[in-house]
């Protein structure tokens, strides 16, 4: 008798319409006490204030396929200024009619980056893959055989660069970072001094000193008659300067490690390179991913740091189209595109990271 | 017994290791080649230096400094002229150097925290769009962020004469951003005279309350007694020196302001670039700092009837600014760092400075290497207080 009183009266019972569905929803997590109502009250009345202007500014009033005189009367906005000058923001000054080749290296690197992010792929095909891709990279960009036309390496720009500075700055730093790594761990006391002392100062100076160094100073060490070339230079900076943190990036994994895992590895008679391959790095290395990508990432967005020593990257050849009179006065749209384009390939890789440390997850 | 004697006849026959078997020989060797190539290396690289400087006659050594350094640096905080020594030249672009990152870094911490604190609010609204705040500003290049502000100053706000007033005496215009100031007169003087005794007076306050509290339990209530200090002070000290209220108010002479204090564009957007791109990271460091304290904590605290103050200033904040000031520091000494890019906009910093010097002496070596040491010394004395602190908070665990 009881038990079908309370059903009935559970069942006439429903929750009140402010806890549920939309008001509910609003009410919980927007005006849920005083303080909270008005903060959301005046973050609505700033948003008010700058999107719609925005919105007006960016899509309403603006102009997408004009010439520069155009967009000068406009109010709007004028990315205009992307499609009129796509080719020289993206290749700076590669020859015109040959800028097919390194669209194509950018697909191949772009694709085969996407092919290595499976980690089922890891496998030796893949690393031919690479060896071949990266040949036929530099085949396209370099030209001379095959019948294409060869290209100077001071034509090479935009957005080329960029990646060229980035994917081989990475790769190159990484192994590297590990070796000073190990080293700073050392017991040999020569080698944890040179270590320490090149990580320190490294870290301790801004990139773009480094920078200056490879393009006014290291032109000074050569002996006469022997040129380097600038690209080259600049990257072997961004080498030595992403080297240095990630080896720091490292060292807090090694240091992380269970003292029984050296202790095993020695007990089992492993000898260090032994003990290190296979017992101490994979799983250092592993635990210290998420650290080591926001490092890759800031190594990304330096790259860009090259136009203070005038190499064409992206940024630089934006900055050209931007002097140039017809499209003077557009900053803001061509950084805008540039930024989305940064953006693009900063956020995939913080998301790439934190795909594998779920599936690394031990 | 025979197996005794085996051992002890094979530790006593002399059979010789290899030396590069001798883990402690072969050490030893693998140092000195080291050393060896570093040092043929070095011996390399300076003998090729000596015969270029000597075949492109560059003078080396710091004699440079003492001459007349002959350019003009736009802003300084030092009287300077193209008639100065380039010892002058680079003090004034450490300083301007100093001062951008110092407010910087006051700013920083500022919009920091409240981003930080924003993402972790109840409020979904808020939390969203300090979420979105951080993820686009860490994922740009901080140079492209620089010449954003920069743009935006040249492009989009008007000529002095259209400046833009959001408030009375603050006038932005593409010239940078004026503000009025209080005329100078002698009891501002005076009022920081006040100020600092204030502080001073705080401190002991704090210290005597603290002993009193420990020996007798009873409270004091330290914080509101020492604001009133701080702020009563120099506004007593002000109305007893007549209570100035003339403003220097900037006034529009010809195409630009004349009065009041001038910020330029350049250090504007240089300020508002390492910000905005620092304060993203810091935000991070803060809510990582503040979610690294459990929720019993809270909880125990106020099963232990505290209040919310206390809560926050004995149990909360202890524990996690251990966890928030050490990468709190490096972002600093990152801002600090990145402040070099000031040359990519025009804003004479110390990178700015050294180089106009490098390019007029062409001593290129020692112009970097100054460069070097100075940024080395502002990092190496941030550790060395990093490592101070590190032991102050340190767990003391039994």
């Amino acid at each position: 008798m009881e038990k079908t009183i309370n059903n009935i009266h559970t069942e006439e019972l429903k929750p009140p319409v402010t806890s549920v569905g939309v008001i509910g929803w609003i009410k919980g997590n927007l005006f849920n006490g005083w303080l909270n109502s008005v903060i959301t009250i005046v973050t609505l009345y700033f948003l008010w204030k700058i999107v719609p202007p925005f919105i007006r500014w960016a899509f309403i009033d603006s102009l997408w396929v004009s010439t520069g005189a155009q967009c000068h009367e406009a109010g709007g906005a004028c990315w205009s200024i992307i499609p009129a000058n796509i080719r020289f923001i993206l290749f700076g000054f590669f020859p015109y009619e040959s800028q097919w080749r390194p669209l194509v290296a950018m697909i191949l690197l772009v694709g085969l980056l996407f092919y290595s992010q499976n980690r089922n792929h890891w496998k030796k095909p893949l690393a031919y893959a690479w060896i071949i891709g990266l040949f036929i990279m530099g085949l396209l960009m370099k030209g001379g055989l095959f019948g294409l036309a060869p290209v100077e390496s001071s034509q090479w720009g935009g957005l080329p660069l960029t990646l060229l500075l980035s994917v081989f700055g990475l790769t190159a730093a990484y192994p590297l970072g590990v070796v000073l790594a190990l080293g700073r761990q050392s017991r040999l006391p020569a080698i944890k001094t040179v270590c320490i002392v090149y990580i320190e100062l490294i870290r301790g100076v801004p990139l773009i000193t480094l920078l200056f160094m490879s393009s006014v100073v290291f032109p000074l060490f050569l002996p006469e008659g022997v040129t380097i070339n600038v690209i080259l230079r600049a990257q072997v900076a961004i080498i030595m300067f992403t080297a240095a943190y990630i080896a720091e990036v490292v060292r807090g994994g090694l240091q992380g490690m269970n003292k029984g895992q050296y202790e095993a590895a020695e007990s089992i008679g492993l000898n260090y390179y032994q003990t290190m391959r296979l017992i101490i790095l994979p799983q250092a290395l592993k635990i210290v991913i998420p650290p080591t990508v926001s490092i890759l990432i800031s190594a990304f967005k330096d790259t860009s740091l090259v136009v203070i020593i005038a190499l064409y990257d992206l940024l630089k050849t934006t900055q050209s189209v931007l002097s140039n009179p017809e499209w003077m006065g557009f900053s803001i749209e061509a950084y805008i595109f540039i930024a989305i384009l940064y953006f693009l390939g900063c956020f995939s890789m913080s998301n790439y990271s934190r795909k594998l440390e779920r599936e690394l997850a031990t | 017994m025979q197996e005794i004697s085996t051992g002890t006849t094979a530790d006593n026959l002399p059979e010789k290791v290899p030396f590069f078997h001798d883990p402690a020989k072969r050490s030893i060797l693998f140092q000195l080649c080291v050393m060896l190539i570093l040092v043929l290396l070095g011996y390399y690289l300076i003998a090729n230096t000596i015969a270029n400087l000597e075949k492109q006659a560059i003078a080396t050594g710091l004699g440079f400094l003492e001459k007349e350094s002959s350019f003009e640096i736009g802003e300084s905080l030092i009287s300077y002229s193209a008639a100065d020594t380039y010892a002058r030249a680079l003090i004034v672009g450490v300083l301007n150097t100093l001062i951008v990152s110092f407010i910087g870094i006051v700013l920083t911490i500022i919009l920091g925290t409240f981003i930080g604190v924003a993402r972790l609010s109840s409020n979904w609204l808020l939390s969203r769009l300090a979420a979105i705040y951080i993820e686009v500003f860490q994922n740009i290049p901080v140079l492209l962020q620089l010449f954003f502000w920069y743009a935006f100053f040249y492009e989009l706000l008007p000529s002095p004469r259209q400046a833009m007033s959001p408030v009375t005496g603050i006038f932005l215009s593409n010239r940078g951003m004026v503000f009025a100031v209080p005329q100078s007169h002698p009891a501002y003087k005076y009022m920081a005279v006040a100020f600092l005794s204030g502080c001073v007076l705080a401190y002991l306050l704090r210290r005597w309350a603290r002993k009193r509290h420990e020996a007798t339990g009873k409270p004091f209530p330290v914080f509101r007694v020492c604001l009133g200090i701080l702020i009563g002070l120099p506004v007593i000290t002000w109305y007893l020196t007549g209570a100035p209220t003339a403003m220097d108010v900037p006034v529009l002479v010809g195409f630009n302001f004349k009065g009041g204090v001038n910020i330029s564009p350049e250090f504007t957007a240089l300020l508002l670039g390492l910000v905005f791109y620092t304060a993203a990271f810091v935000a991070e460091v803060v809510r990582a700092g503040i979610q690294s304290v459990s929720h019993g904590q809270t909880e125990a605290a106020m099963s232990m009837g505290l209040k919310s103050g206390q809560i926050l200033n004995l149990v909360i904040l202890p524990q996690a600014l251990r966890v928030i000031v050490p990468p709190l520091t490096s972002q600093m000494l990152n801002l600090t760092k990145n402040s070099s890019l000031a040359v990519a906009i025009g804003y004479p910093d110390f990178v700015s400075v050294a180089g106009t010097a490098i390019n007029q002496t062409g001593q290129a070596i020692e112009g970097i290497a100054m460069m070097m040491v100075v940024y080395l010394f502002f990092s190496l004395s941030t550790s060395a207080f990093m490592n101070w602190y590190n032991k102050k908070v340190a767990l003391v665990e039994r």
